[in-house]
């Protein structure tokens, strides 16, 4: 197969040809600074895809210096051998780094499902606005290395995002709204008031670094399986509201790409709620409430709402096993008196001290078994035994109830990155996750870019396969890929079905 | 007034009649009627009315909604407010129920009525005042309905026509213990309640604080929350209302009589947010520079100094906290070179291209150097009020922004007030009934002239700062720069002489 006997050759002909493309237009833009601000005025929403090439360069430009082109220039000659890195600062496999230009060029054009992202947005595989005005973020690097963000992008089709974000090599894009008109227009409209977003998945997003309260395996940015089991369980909780109590149906997990995940949530019903109704479902779901000095983070009516008491049913498990036994979080006696702190009766608490004192370093599950113990051989008279549940109950949230970075969630108009953007800090793929193999998703196998190059050129053909297999197949993104497609499809299903679309003028209908 | 929305609702009757002819006959119109107490204002006045009356029924409302946002911005509870508006209300907005038998029924309706649209017109023409307008009638609005007896509330629900359905027998034994864990009320008596059932969309506040049971997108909503969905329909017919007004406006054909007393009222509904000027809050004559801030801090409102020390232990501070601090810090006159000096030393653990990368926009942007036109030209944000900071944005986990008065708890609201040397027993304690209460301003405010208790005393002394220079702290601005004044008080005086000169 001429694949595989050398992949590399055929990619840096590939690569080489887009440089020289990139290159003619930087050189283009550099001379003719003046006919490029004209065409700007002029340019119109679909311009040729030559004239939006310049564009774009021309928005990079405003924020670096004038010598941007040419020192840009300088340094994409020396690099013709596609593997060789050019800024050998990294932590991946050969010593690339995750942000090396390269690397990124070979994912964009070798892996990433631009065609999938595209049928995944526009919701009808023929572009629509859903997709056309949508608003992606890129984050670039300069020529002096400098982190450049890149707002209100947009791309008339999937193949047009796909050659631009080829020609930029972005670290990462994020994925905004779906506006009124095309992000790319708004400086034109003669009424500003009427660029506005109109549509976006409903999005949450859950960071390990919350946990830091109560996870005692890590800290910071640092995460292992053990805490991920947090992730487990708040993917589970609120995965299980999402369904059953707002009937959502598309709802995807994406792993960030270092401690956390976000949920796309991706009907039709989700994406065109205002603020008010985003609001109303993070406060539906947020439980833990309060800041460091807060104290008590849960505080709760009696009796607990459905969607309360169904959570804890679904964590209590998870409590026993992955806090109590793994976390082991009261060990040591200053978080044991937290621990105290939550509890209602003074008097117990006293007795429950004076046992721990006497023998340090007393389990977490043998302090919990504790509590019920001493209460029930009167430690305390007049204990409220009542009260003590509840405070039980109350602890087991605190330790468990997905911890949600609300604020992603409310607004209409917040940019999340996009799944299947490589994380720059530890190389790893923004991958989505099975919710029904979920137990066995585990962060540190998750493919690096650096590990899907490798796997590409070590990949042999099966003999008497008919059909040379795309680059994704070749590797260990597959599965992931194939994820995300049975997604999308089964989105698509549904937004084409007559049934649902007479469901969604009468909501419209309703808004006005 | 506003004819062409009579028409627009009426669409039958512009079939009927010939425009040509109608153009020029004199309109008649149906005899308002006021059936009930409250009114969902659909229908505008028609009948005329005198210009003083105009004026005078537009100002008496205005007077108790002035008052009703005021109470909003105190921090009242639902009670409060209603037991501190009755008396007001009473002068200027009476309503009596149908049950009373006064003659006056129908005037006083129809003062209420009418006094509702002319400031509608009043406080259509922007954005802003649309808002806070649809805001205090709302509360209004929930006042007069929490106040009405059952039947006649019942009789005016079912007026409304809101369109929802029954949940039936079956449905309720298959979710009865669901059902039952949202109506039954902490007594543990069971009450017999009526559900209804709607799409979730229609009650977002019912199902933002958990208060109605939730399943495959239909919100199960008992009798007693039926009246918030009644509240929030009238949220929803009202803005609509005001957004048709403010795009008729300009068609008003006027003839200058009543435009001059329009705009009055609007101006008269003055934000509270406008009582902080920016070029006031910030000191003449003090050193405010990045390294001097320490030793200003001591001068802080407590949720500044909090801010401070945690900024000072963890070399950090959450976005939020950020945004808080800049945004006071800009309010005492820290100009932006010294500001983005401070946090660059603040923030010593990392390095200057993280920082450079990640704070140094966010600071830039905060003092409109950076941003969109709009930004830039309003000179970024102003900084924020004891209302903005109590009421939105409350901190989460490892966040330290808020108001620790309200969002810390007791115990460790005590250890912070200790740690800042406030140990005066009858302080705390005051503190604490504040809190409970909810007073967080008072409880600052107790605060503030605990410390500056002899500077007060010989301010008033020697009747230097006017009574109106001393009354209650709103802002955490407005708490540096007089505390700054009373501390520097023979500087400060001779100060104020010198600029009264230039």
């Amino acid at each position: 197969m001429p694949h595989s006997i050398s992949p590399e050759s055929q990619d840096s002909c590939e690569a080489a040809e887009a440089k020289i493309e990139m290159v003619d237009a930087l050189a283009r833009n550099g001379d003719g600074q003046q006919t490029a601000d004209k065409d700007v005025a002029m340019a119109g929403t679909n311009g040729d895809e030559k004239k939006d090439i310049k564009l774009e360069d021309l928005f990079a430009d405003v924020d670096s210096d004038e010598e941007f082109p040419s020192s840009r220039r300088e340094e994409v000659k020396p690099s013709s051998p596609p593997v060789a890195p050019s800024s050998p600062v990294g932590n991946g496999d050969n010593g690339i780094s995750s942000s090396d230009p390269e690397l990124l060029r070979m994912f964009y054009q070798r892996l990433f499902p631009f065609r999938y992202l595209f049928q995944w947005l526009n919701h009808s595989p023929t572009p629509t606005n859903d997709f056309g005005h949508r608003e992606f973020a890129l984050t670039i690097h300069d020529a002096t290395n400098n982190e450049i963000y890149l707002r209100y992008q947009s791309y008339p089709t999937g193949d047009l995002i796909r050659k631009d974000i080829i020609s930029k090599l972005p670290l990462r894009f994020e994925i905004g709204p779906v506006y009124t008109t095309n992000p790319r227009d708004r400086k034109t409209l003669r009424n500003q008031n009427s660029f506005k977003p109109l549509a976006k998945e409903l999005c949450f997003d859950i960071d390990l670094t919350d946990y830091d309260g109560i996870r005692t395996c890590c800290d910071k940015a640092n995460i292992c399986i053990k805490c991920w089991q947090f992730m487990t369980m708040a993917i589970k909780v609120i995965d299980t509201a999402l369904r059953d109590d707002f009937g959502f149906k598309h709802i995807m997990w994406v792993y960030s790409g270092r401690r956390g995940v976000h949920a796309w949530v991706c009907d039709k019903k989700a994406r065109v709620m205002d603020d008010q109704k985003r609001r109303a479902i993070a406060g539906y779901l947020e439980v833990i409430r309060g800041g460091a000095q807060s104290g008590k983070k849960v505080n709760l009516w009696r009796p607990l709402h459905p969607h309360l008491s169904r959570s804890l049913e679904i964590l209590a498990p998870h409590f026993q096993e992955d806090v109590l036994e793994t976390q082991d979080p009261w060990a040591d006696s200053d978080r044991a008196e937290h621990l105290l702190s939550l509890l209602p009766d003074k008097t117990l608490n006293e007795s429950l001290r004076k046992k721990w004192d006497s023998s340090p370093g007393r389990a977490s599950t043998s302090k919990w078994a504790d509590i019920d113990a001493l209460a029930k051989s009167g430690a305390s008279k007049g204990l409220d035994t009542r009260a003590l549940l509840e405070a039980k109950q109350d602890i087991v949230l605190e330790y468990t109830y997905p911890r949600l970075d609300i604020e992603v969630s409310k607004k209409l108009n917040h940019l999340l990155k996009s799944p299947f953007v490589v994380h720059p800090g530890t190389g790893r793929v923004c991958v989505p996750i099975d919710t029904n193999k979920l137990d066995e998703f585990d962060p540190t196998t998750v493919p690096t870019v650096q590990e899907l190059h490798g796997e590409i050129d070590n990949w042999t053909g099966e003999a008497g396969d008919a059909k040379t297999p795309a680059d994704w197949e070749k590797t260990s993104l597959k599965p992931y890929i194939e994820l995300f497609r049975s997604f999308v499809l089964a989105l698509m299903r549904d937004e084409r079905d007559p049934k649902v679309k007479r469901e969604r003028e009468e909501s419209e209908g309703m808004e006005f | 007034m506003l004819r062409q929305d009579f028409n627009r609702s009426d669409p039958k009757r512009r079939i009927l009649a010939d425009h040509r002819k109608k153009q020029f006959a004199a309109p008649t119109y149906q005899e308002t009627e006021y059936h009930h107490r409250l009114n969902f204002y659909a229908p505008p006045p028609t009948s005329d009315i005198t210009l003083e009356q105009f004026e005078q029924w537009a100002i008496d409302r205005l007077r108790v909604l002035a008052e009703l946002e005021a109470c909003s911005f105190r921090n009242k509870s639902l009670a409060e407010t209603a037991s501190h508006m009755k008396p007001l209300i009473n002068k200027y907005l009476l309503l009596q129920p149908n049950t009373s038998s006064s003659p006056k029924l129908f005037e006083e309706r129809q003062k209420d009525h009418y006094s509702h649209f002319i400031l509608r017109l009043a406080f259509a023409s922007t954005e802003d005042l649309r808002r806070r307008f649809s805001r205090v009638e709302t509360m209004l609005f929930r006042l007069r309905l929490d106040d009405e007896g059952p039947r006649e509330k019942d009789a005016f629900i079912q007026s409304a026509n809101l369109d929802c359905e029954q949940v039936t027998e079956d449905e309720r034994n298959k979710y009865r213990d669901e059902l039952a864990a949202i109506s039954s009320s902490k007594k543990g008596i069971e009450e017999e309640t009526t559900w209804i059932k709607v799409d979730w969309e229609r009650v977002p506040d019912l199902v933002e604080s958990r208060r109605v049971f939730m399943t495959a997108g239909k919100a199960y909503v008992p009798s007693k929350e039926q009246s918030s969905m009644v509240i929030a329909e009238f949220t929803k017919r009202l803005d609509r209302a005001l957004d048709l007004t403010a795009r008729a406006l300009p068609r008003l054909d006027e003839d200058d009589r009543l435009t001059p007393i329009l705009n009055h009222l609007s101006k008269n509904f003055i934000t509270p947010d406008a009582s902080y000027v920016s070029s006031s809050s910030s000191v003449a004559g003090a050193d405010i520079s990045a390294r001097n801030i320490d030793a200003l801090s001591t001068q802080f409102p407590l949720c500044m100094q909090n801010l401070h020390k945690t900024l000072r232990r963890d070399a950090h501070l959450k976005h939020f906290g950020r945004l808080q601090y800049t945004l006071f810090l800009k309010g005492i006159g820290l100009n932006l070179e010294e500001c983005l000096v401070f946090w660059r030393s603040s923030f010593h653990k990392i390095t200057d291209d993280t920082f450079n990368k990640e704070y140094r926009y966010n600071v830039r942007h905060t003092y409109g150097d950076v941003g969109g036109d709009s930004n830039r030209r309003g000179g970024g944000y102003s900084p924020f009020s004891c209302q903005k900071i109590l009421t939105e944005h409350p901190p989460g986990p490892g966040e330290a922004h808020g108001c620790p008065y309200r969002h810390f708890n007791l115990e460790n609201l005590t250890t912070l007030l200790q740690g800042v040397g406030i140990t005066d027993r009858s302080v705390l304690n005051g503190v604490k009934e504040d809190k409970d209460s909810q007073k967080f301003h008072m409880a600052c405010n107790r605060v503030f002239e605990h410390v500056h208790k002899n500077e007060i005393k010989k301010a008033k002394d020697e009747s230097v700062m006017t009574s109106a220079q001393l009354e209650t702290i709103v802002h955490p601005n407005e708490y540096f720069k007089r505390s700054y004044l009373l501390k520097n008080l023979g500087k400060a005086n001779s100060g104020d002489i010198k600029m009264e000169d230039s």
